[in-house]
């Protein structure tokens, strides 16, 4: 069996305190993106929703104390994730 | 004693309060067979239908709710948990060496869930405005228009993928967490690994018909336009998001079946697998590359060409994978000491029928041939070929296999080679005709033909009732054994992988010491007996 030692992590307030910070002025950002055109809009969210995810799996859920293999899990799947949204665009793009 | 004898509550509630992941995979067996025979009715009923050409035998509104239910309940209820669901649940934590799933009560909490899904489904029969018409992919805008039983019946399907969510997340962590010691990533038996590929899918997948079922009940009841092109909305939107779950869908029914059938033609053939990591990867090759190939089904949508080329060419490519498994089986049964019991049958079909149910794929994966069959008999003879010859067929071999394993029961090997000729006779008779038909033009979901198309309707027609007698065969072989059956042996086809070390049934926590692993699985030394 795999280890499963209860690994404590320790993380101070102000880090969390920060992050979130972050992801405030980050939906800032994609609101005002928003009122300045439609275009914007969508690409600002397709770039920064995936920063702002990263922060919670990396902060919040812990993802960074985590080994390498599950983090590389991770971010396969937000990879997946990100052709399938290109694939959309090969069709309304071109339609 | 074993997990049928022992627990802590008795009778009925045993069952329905068991967190054990064995009771639990007898849960889904019973719940999910009773629900193919349902759906199965519908089938024949529709194969009946063909055999007038006028006047119909059932309305046309009757018609067009059957095929919408057959196949709800077939691909929802059945093909899609099946395997994984059932064989998954009771042998995933055997196989690798622990004593339950990672986590028991959510394992139940799914099942109740599916028995939910299930109901909210089947009510939208008896219900509300009569069941829903659509077909079973609910294509807007007729979806958003149609006057029938929609939101119950979609609200019953998004009910149903949380069952398949928690069950992959379930097994996601099992896998990871609970491998006996020892048991590395390339010791472990291949039907785990393609769990393993299908539960990726499941969790990854299944949120996006989640939201797209919501949005069609939001849109029936609200209004709100996204799919709806009278409001603005986007039909195309609508069939993009349903095919980007349900064509991954597709691999999370046939994995486990492949992942089965590895398990049963190396024992059959006395050899190790060959290629044990070309198919290990390919499992995952296949649920990678098949989440980006839905594109195929809306070829003649009025998709933008570009993505047709796209889509095209990637459904070309998720064909190698799947070759590299029948390759492999192929491969492992040459040189070895091949003995055609009952459970080696039925996979060596699964290999035949699953061959042609995907070069028909493959051919419809071709932008021309596409546009020429599309929407015709000829998608339905070839999904069947690929979810019941494929599926269905590598369910029946998984369950004769594994059945003295879960019930300690042997069953009649005679009876079960009686029925597979009736369900081989049958089958061809009704899905082959069903090639040759689409290849003239008989359009699907049409209650009603042409006399043109009539001795192929009559055939397959036929070919149904053929079929269905050996299914009638089938189980009846297993029920009988239940109650009359010969005690099973631990081992009685000489398997190697963990589930043939424990008695049959195996006891309540699999192992009275954790297993330690030393060498890789499918290791038939010359002393193994059979």
């Amino acid at each position: 069996m795999e280890a499963t030692k209860n690994h404590t992590h320790s993380i101070p307030y102000r880090t969390y305190v920060i992050v979130w910070l972050v992801l405030l002025a980050l939906t800032a950002i994609l609101v005002l993106a928003s009122a300045v055109s439609r275009s914007l809009a969508v690409w600002a969210m397709l770039f920064l929703t995936p920063v702002k995810a990263g922060l919670v799996f990396f902060f919040f859920m812990h993802l960074k104390y985590e080994k390498t293999f599950l983090k590389a899990l991770v971010f396969m799947t937000l990879g997946l994730l990100v052709m399938v949204i290109a694939l959309f665009f090969l069709d309304i793009s071109y339609r | 004693m074993s997990y049928l004898e022992e627990g802590k509550r008795k009778g009925i509630a045993g069952w329905i309060l068991s967190t054990d992941h064995k009771r639990v995979g007898i849960l889904y067996l019973a719940s999910m067979l009773s629900l193919f025979f349902v759906a199965v009715v519908f089938g024949v009923l529709m194969r009946i239908e063909q055999m007038a050409l006028d006047p119909p035998i059932f309305p046309a509104q009757m018609y067009n709710a059957l095929f919408t239910l057959h196949g709800v309940i077939m691909i929802f209820m059945f093909v899609l948990p099946g395997l994984s669901a059932i064989f998954g649940n009771f042998f995933l934590p055997i196989m690798i060496g622990a004593r339950d799933v990672a986590f028991p009560r959510l394992n139940l909490m799914s099942w109740y869930f599916f028995i939910a899904g299930a109901l909210i489904v089947l009510s939208s029969l008896f219900t509300g405005s009569g069941p829903p018409d659509t077909g079973w992919t609910f294509y807007a805008p007729f979806s958003l228009r149609s006057g029938t039983n929609i939101t119950l019946g979609v609200f019953g399907a998004f009910v149903l993928g949380f069952s398949s969510i928690l069950t992959g997340l379930n097994f996601i962590t099992t896998i990871h967490r609970m491998r006996a010691p020892g048991m590395g990533w390339h010791r472990m038996p291949l039907f785990i690994w393609s769990l393993y590929g299908t539960s990726w899918v499941q969790v990854l997948a299944t949120p996006i018909i989640g939201i797209t079922f919501l949005l069609v009940i939001a849109e029936r009841f609200f209004g709100i336009g996204v799919f709806d092109p009278a409001k603005g909305g986007d039909p195309l939107l609508y069939q993009h998001l349903f095919w980007t779950y349900s064509h991954p869908a597709v691999y999370i029914m046939i994995l486990p079946a492949m992942g089965a059938i590895t398990e049963i033609i190396p024992t059959f053939a006395r050899r190790t697998v060959f290629g044990y990591k070309a198919i290990a990867y390919s499992s995952l090759a296949i649920a990678f590359l098949g989440s980006l190939v839905w594109g195929h089904h809306m070829f003649t949508s009025g998709m933008s060409e570009v993505a047709n080329y796209a889509f095209s060419l990637l459904t070309f490519l998720v064909a190698v994978p799947s070759a590299i498994k029948v390759f492999n089986w192929t491969a492992t049964l040459y040189k070895g000491a091949v003995r055609v019991d009952p459970p080696m049958l039925y996979a060596l079909t699964f290999i035949f029928l699953f061959s042609i149910g995907g070069l028909t794929g493959l051919m419809q994966g071709a932008l021309a041939v596409n546009a020429q069959v599309h929407d015709t008999y000829f998608i339905v003879g070839h999904f069947h070929y690929v979810m019941f010859g494929g599926t269905g067929i590598g369910f029946f071999a998984a369950l004769l296999y594994w059945f003295p394993k879960m019930f300690g029961k042997m069953y009649s090997a005679n009876a079960a080679v009686a029925a597979w000729v009736p369900i081989f006779i049958g089958f061809n008779m009704l899905y082959f005709s069903m090639l040759i038909l689409g290849y003239m033009g008989m359009p699907r979901r049409y209650y009603t033909h042409l006399p043109q198309y009539h001795s192929l309707h009559m055939v397959a027609t036929i070919g149904s009732f053929i079929m269905v007698a050996g299914v009638i065969l089938f189980f009846g072989n297993l029920i009988a054994a239940l109650y009359r059956g010969k005690k099973a042996a631990d081992n009685p086809w000489g398997g190697v992988t963990l589930e043939w070390k424990v008695s049959s049934p195996p006891p309540l926590e699999n192992f009275d010491r954790t297993p330690v692993i030393v060498e890789r699985p499918y290791i038939f030394n010359p002393g193994t007996t059979r």
